[in-house]
């Protein structure tokens, strides 16, 4: 694991991170393009990851993690430009879930990110500026595609397990289908097999608010010295309420005034939770990119399993990993319905499938937090994988 | 709260060195070796675990989520879902064997149930408390009260148990829905199989609970 290097905060930092990133970094030349499903080859290009734990002689005890859309490599450790702990910490870390004494845990930003990996924030080498809008579109099996490159290169052929929730679920879905014989568990979370009408019609608002900021200039604010912040501000407010719940706003804020008695008969943040929703904006905006947000809402639009595989079992036709699907009462993201869509695909095929409901009120957002349901099913489901696997858990057949 | 953090390690012996249940070995001594079996509403996968440690490959479906993370702990392949709802979505002839395990009598639609599991699996087994035993009688005729025996303790007003049936009853329901009984034993109080040879009626008054492996009639077979 390489040194943090100390924490910066501003969109110095940001800005930093995208080309140059503090964790480990595995740089592609031009002869080794991505493939992207919009018909480019992308070349060179750079992936930058955490690892944490050690790699076992056979090399069979590596985890890949798969983070969400505004989420990045810092998994398990300081955040560089926040200096926030890791997103994942209940999930991930000693003695955790995935116990990183245990296993050799990896996580990569993606492709199409800002936080080290090539995205539209990054230089283009060929002109020596950002991106921007010219960066092609990404999508979901683009990012696993990279990632597998990433894999081939630190010379891990399978994975003991993906892991993942939201869009870091898709991809877990995406690895499963497009790599069966890499992925000996698969760990999706609060996720789909596709983006519904709903979610792609808040995708669009949030892109609308960014591009309707007049600082965004058509995408090419890096070069004017901008950065359309209120516009991504609004993007993350409309997109924070859909991670929560009516019933986990109503407890956390209900209509509660934000330092004051009674209403200022004005439009400042009279309520606690719109003090709430506008730090969320305004904190969002300092560690990501607003392009980036563009890219990353787009490749999840344009998933859909299904429709690349004719039907959602055939995708999963023949496979002998062995899935955890688990989905939250209180999810409207990606309710239930959704999970159990793959669990039924998987069924059909036979697949060595589990599959659970959380009971909670806190909305998509679950999956990162405590809720202790959740993190022993994660945890007893990558325990029997390891038995299975043979990584002696201090158990033996009878 | 202290349930969830207790769990059992995962392990591939029976959980805590207990013996195996009586009925569970019964079932387990029915299936083949390699098969494929769905076991509905498997608890905490103790029945599954014993399957897979004879070289079966398990599946279940569970309707609590206690116990399907019990059932996880162990290495288990355990869907949360419900056998009244969710036996549809399942393709036919997915397994070899669909068990239910003391959970027919927790039904809404016992007889839908069953068909479906003979449609997705080429057997069924299916075991129950038999309501038609002797002490159940008794009680009912003595004390004209609703029977409550030390396995089956819960009141009328709140038991899981909505569709209680004799074996005389069960019999009924295979010959109408065109089900073949390939195997059936009654146990005793004790877990004790009686008597082979011995009359429906004798099974009916003096097996506690019944054993049943089930196939598909001529007619459905032909299909």
């Amino acid at each position: 694991m390489s040194e943090l290097a100390g924490i910066t905060s501003g969109d110095g930092g940001r800005e930093r991170e995208v080309d140059h990133p503090s964790s480990l970094v595995a740089t592609f030349g031009p002869d080794e393009p991505l493939r992207l499903d919009c018909g480019v080859d992308l070349a060179p290009f750079q992936i930058a990851y955490q690892a944490y734990g050690s790699l076992n002689s056979e090399r069979s005890n590596a985890v890949l993690v798969c983070h969400a859309l505004t989420g990045d490599q810092h998994v398990a450790n300081i955040h560089p430009v926040t200096g926030k702990p890791g997103w994942w910490e209940t999930m991930i870390g000693p003695g955790r879930p995935i116990d990183t004494e245990r296993y050799f845990v990896i996580c990569a930003n993606v492709i199409g990110g800002c936080m080290g990996s090539s995205g539209p924030a990054s230089t283009n080498p060929s002109t020596g500026q950002p991106w921007g809008l010219d960066f092609p579109v990404v999508t979901i099996p683009d990012m696993v595609r990279a990632q597998a490159m990433l894999l081939d290169r630190l010379g891990i052929d399978t994975l003991l397990c993906v892991a993942g929730g939201s869009m870091g679920g898709m991809q877990v879905l995406q690895w499963a289908v497009a790599y069966p014989e890499r992925v000996f568990a698969a760990l999706p979370v609060a996720t789909g097999p596709r983006h519904s009408a709903q979610n792609i019609a808040f995708d669009e608002v949030g892109r609308q608010a960014v591009m309707a900021d007049p600082d965004w200039r058509g995408g090419r604010y890096f070069a004017e010295g901008t950065h359309p912040r209120r516009g991504l501000a609004v993007a993350r407010m409309a997109a924070h309420i859909t991670y929560l719940s009516d019933a986990a706003l109503h407890r956390k804020f209900g209509r509660r005034m934000q330092d004051r008695e009674l209403p200022t008969f004005s439009f400042d943040a009279d309520f606690q939770v719109e003090s709430y929703l506008r730090h969320q904006g305004s904190s969002f905006v300092e560690r990501f990119d607003a392009n980036s947000y563009l890219y990353l809402t787009r490749a999840m639009d344009y998933f859909d399993i299904a429709a690349d595989h004719g039907t959602l079992a055939k995708a999963f036709l023949g496979t002998r990993t062995r899935f955890c699907v688990v989905s939250f009462t209180s999810d409207w993201l990606f309710p239930t319905p959704e999970s159990q869509a793959v669990v039924r695909a998987l069924n059909a095929g036979g697949a060595r499938v589990s599959f659970a409901e959380i009971e909670t009120d806190r909305g998509h957002d679950a999956f990162l937090l405590d809720v202790p349901e959740f993190l022993d099913i994660a945890r007893a489901f990558i325990d029997s994988a390891a038995v299975a696997r043979c990584l002696g858990a201090g158990h033996t057949t009878s | 709260m202290n349930e969830q953090a207790t769990l059992p390690l995962p392990a591939t012996g029976p959980a805590n060195g207990e013996a195996p249940r009586v009925d569970h070995l019964l079932v387990a001594e029915m299936v083949e070796h390699g098969s494929r079996v769905l076991d509905i509403g498997c608890g905490d996968g103790d029945l599954l675990q014993l399957l897979e440690s004879r070289g079966v490959d398990g599946r279940g479906l569970e309707i609590s989520r206690e116990g399907v993370n019990r059932s996880v702990a162990k290495g288990l392949a355990v869907i949360q879902g419900d056998a009244d709802t969710d036996l549809a979505s399942y393709p036919d002839d997915a397994f070899d064997y669909v068990i239910l395990s003391q959970t027919l009598q927790a039904t809404r639609q016992p007889r839908v149930v069953l068909e479906h599991m003979l449609r997705i699996g080429r057997r069924a087994i299916v075991s129950f408390p038999n309501f038609g035993h002797w002490k159940m009688r008794l009680q009912l005729m003595v004390k004209g009260q609703m029977p409550r025996t030390d396995r089956l303790p819960a009141t009328w007003y709140d038991t899981a148990n909505i569709h209680f049936c004799t074996i005389k009853d069960f019999v009924q329901l295979c010959d109408e829905i065109n089900v073949r009984m390939e195997r059936a034993v009654a146990l005793d109080p004790y877990g004790r199989p009686l008597r082979f040879n011995a009359p429906w009626w004798f099974w009916n008054l003096f097996g506690e609970q019944a054993v049943f492996l089930l196939a598909r009639g001529e007619a459905e077979a032909r299909k």
